[in-house]
């Protein structure tokens, strides 16, 4: 893991806000990324993260706020001047190169011999798997290969920090897994510090040493995907990340949770009142007898290794959803009542004023 | 046979009968009497041979010409040295205020061509509005002889045809995909050589468009160098002009159009080659954006 807490930042973002006329598109943000991270800049579109990467890359200007790379402030230095790239989300390769002469272009810029630059390409043709492409121009490529070769022109220059804008989003499902694997393979052996922004969550969770949640130009929080997963620091990113189920019920002062005639005692109590409870679907227990939260099943999903059933009842606004093993699931049908259990210690509580949040739970 | 298959074929039929009625039919009409002689009252002798290009080749009408050649080049060249700038500077404007832009670039080609160019005569005049600008500004000399030059014929046609050249380069520089131009930054490149290896290189075809345009357009025209040119200046289009209705040559004159028009045909597939490449380009850098 890289809890490097110890260790100095590699970029460090200081209270920046970027406004585009009366709207801040980020608003007042502070972060820190390790060297050797993956780090993943995640949120719904809108949330500020593409104009935060656009901000370290030196296409957009802060309104305030300073950005340093290495401890030095790069807010005066045009994007040419940075040691970092940026791998475009339309790739942008040059149309009127080939894959090798995209690959020379920032070596050339950088004035080394032709020797060294060949050298240099060559390597990186071979560690991408793009030797064989070498001398086509991009119209002859293939959209994983245009990525690769995106890739592979920003990975040449050896650059301190690499910024990936929605690198995956043009490959279609199957090829965008093998990637994330691959992308990460290829960041631990550059050894280069990656930040990847994604509105994709499972993206984010596999490939992330560490991520950051943005909502409308917000930091909602920062963490390991475990961190985030299990510890969600408000409704609106236990929502966002993997499958969420709310109920609403009262908190009491001696932290237990009720709702309806079900009680329990959350891993982590807040102040009594209106409150709600976040459970992930495979810490619930589903019975057609016994005690529990009493619910009706309105779907069964099959997913091959489990069943998701969801089940109606009268303090969630959507089904709760539960994992079952599949096999296990085979005496569950629509309509029947059921009871469900929660696993206490793995529940989230939040106050009323999470509960608000909870409602855009529909919207994304 | 399914009910569409032959309809594509008939739609077209009017603009292909179009085409065959007046534009094959006659330029194969002028490409047969360029084979024949004049005859000695005018008309036609029906005497199959190649004088006539020998003709062509002739110093005196070889250098008339080259000299059209000169000032087609000379004309293209200027308004893409003028167009590009101002393309330019319409796609770096805010969106909204474009078609605005372009809708001034543009306007010129609302007036008359013929009154456009009288217009140079008014400008440039022994009495015209120039010189008296440089009397006013402090200028005693002799008044400048600026019409019926080289230089006269050369701005009216910049002038005529700049908007074309303008409208052509802002097609391809606002297909620009606007990443390209940060990648470019992004991977080390300074503004300037930004310009030179990425934006300039992916705009040729729109360059060679207009400047295609403006040199055919140029080198047949015959009425900028009558007006702006005087009687003294010849180009192919006023020989053409001649031959036909004042020396009733119509062989030779014949004979001269169908070399300007294989010319322009060798220019415009030039032309079309620069577009399908480009096209090609410009497919591969925007299928995923």
């Amino acid at each position: 893991m890289t809890g490097s807490m110890n260790k100095k930042p590699l970029l460090t973002i200081k209270n920046v806000t970027k406004k585009f006329g009366p709207i801040a598109a980020v608003d007042g943000i502070d972060l820190d990324i390790y060297e050797n991270e993956f780090f993943a800049l995640l949120g719904p579109s809108g949330c500020g993260k593409t104009t935060l990467l656009r901000m370290i890359a030196g296409f957009e200007f802060p309104t305030s706020g300073a950005i340093l790379l290495s401890g030095q402030d790069i807010a005066p230095l045009p994007p040419e001047k940075r040691p970092l790239n940026l791998m475009f989300q339309s790739y942008a390769l040059f149309p009127h190169m080939t894959v090798r002469q995209n690959l020379a272009y920032g070596l050339e810029m950088e004035r080394l011999d032709g020797q060294e630059i060949r050298r240099r390409v060559d390597e990186t043709l071979a560690s991408t798997d793009l030797s064989e492409l070498a001398d086509r121009k991009p119209e002859q490529l293939s959209g994983g290969q245009k990525q690769r070769v995106a890739l592979a022109r920003a990975l040449v220059k050896k650059p301190k920090l690499l910024l990936l804008d929605e690198p995956l989003g043009a490959l279609d499902k199957k090829l965008r897994e093998r990637m994330q694997l691959e992308l990460k393979r290829l960041q631990h052996e550059a050894g280069i510090t990656f930040v990847i922004v994604t509105h994709d969550q499972e993206e984010a969770l596999v490939m992330a040493d560490r991520m950051a949640i943005l909502k409308s130009g917000r930091l909602l929080q920062v963490g390991s995907p475990e961190e985030i997963y299990e510890a969600p620091s408000d409704p609106f990113v236990a929502n966002f990340i993997g499958v969420m189920n709310f109920v609403k019920g009262t908190m009491d002062s001696d932290g237990s949770f009720s709702a309806g005639d079900y009680t329990l005692r959350p891993g982590n109590p807040v102040k009594s009142g209106p409150a709600l409870l976040a459970v992930r679907p495979e810490h619930v227990s589903i019975a057609t007898d016994g005690q529990g939260l009493a619910g009706v099943i309105s779907d069964i999903a099959y997913h091959g290794l489990d069943r998701v059933v969801h089940v109606r009842t009268a303090v969630s606004d959507a089904p709760v959803q539960v994992r079952v093993e599949a096999d296990k699931g085979r005496g569950l049908d629509i309509g029947s009542s059921v009871h469900l259990t929660f696993n206490a210690e793995k529940c989230r509580a939040f106050d009323a004023a999470g509960s608000v949040t909870a409602t855009e739970k529909e919207k994304i | 046979m399914s009910y569409n298959a032959a309809r594509p074929n008939l739609l077209a039929a009017p603009a292909v009968l179009w085409l065959v009625a007046f534009m094959i039919v006659p330029c194969a009409l002028i490409l047969l009497f360029a084979f024949f002689e004049r005859g000695v009252f005018g008309g036609i002798d029906y005497n199959f041979n190649f004088g006539n290009f020998a003709r062509v080749a002739d110093p005196l009408y070889a250098g008339i010409f080259l000299r059209s050649a000169r000032i087609a080049l000379t004309a293209a060249g200027l308004a893409i040295l003028i167009a590009y700038p101002a393309a330019y500077a319409i796609t770096r404007a805010p969106a909204s205020r474009q078609p605005i832009l372009l809708f001034f670039a543009v306007l010129p080609f609302w007036s008359n061509y013929l009154i456009r160019t009288y217009a140079w005569i008014v400008l440039l005049n022994r009495e015209g509005l120039v010189n008296n600008l440089l009397q006013a500004l402090g200028y005693h000399g002799e008044p400048l002889s600026m019409l019926y030059t080289e230089g006269a014929v050369i701005t009216g046609l910049v002038y005529n045809y700049l908007p074309f050249v303008i409208l052509a380069i802002y097609s391809t520089l606002s297909r620009l995909n606007p990443e390209l131009i940060e990648a470019s930054r992004d991977l080390g490149a300074g503004p300037v050589r930004t310009f030179l290896k990425v934006t300039l290189p992916l705009s040729l075809s729109g360059v060679a468009a207009g400047g295609v345009f403006v040199f055919i357009l140029s080198i047949g025209n015959f009425v900028t160098p009558a007006l702006l040119g005087g009687g003294r200046f010849q180009m192919v289009g006023n020989l053409v002009y001649d031959q036909f209705l004042s020396a009733n040559d119509w062989p030779f004159g014949a004979a001269l159009g169908m070399v300007l028009i294989t010319l322009m045909i060798v220019l415009l597939m030039f032309q079309a080659h620069m577009t399908a490449r480009a096209s090609g380009e410009t497919k591969g850098a925007n299928a995923d954006a």
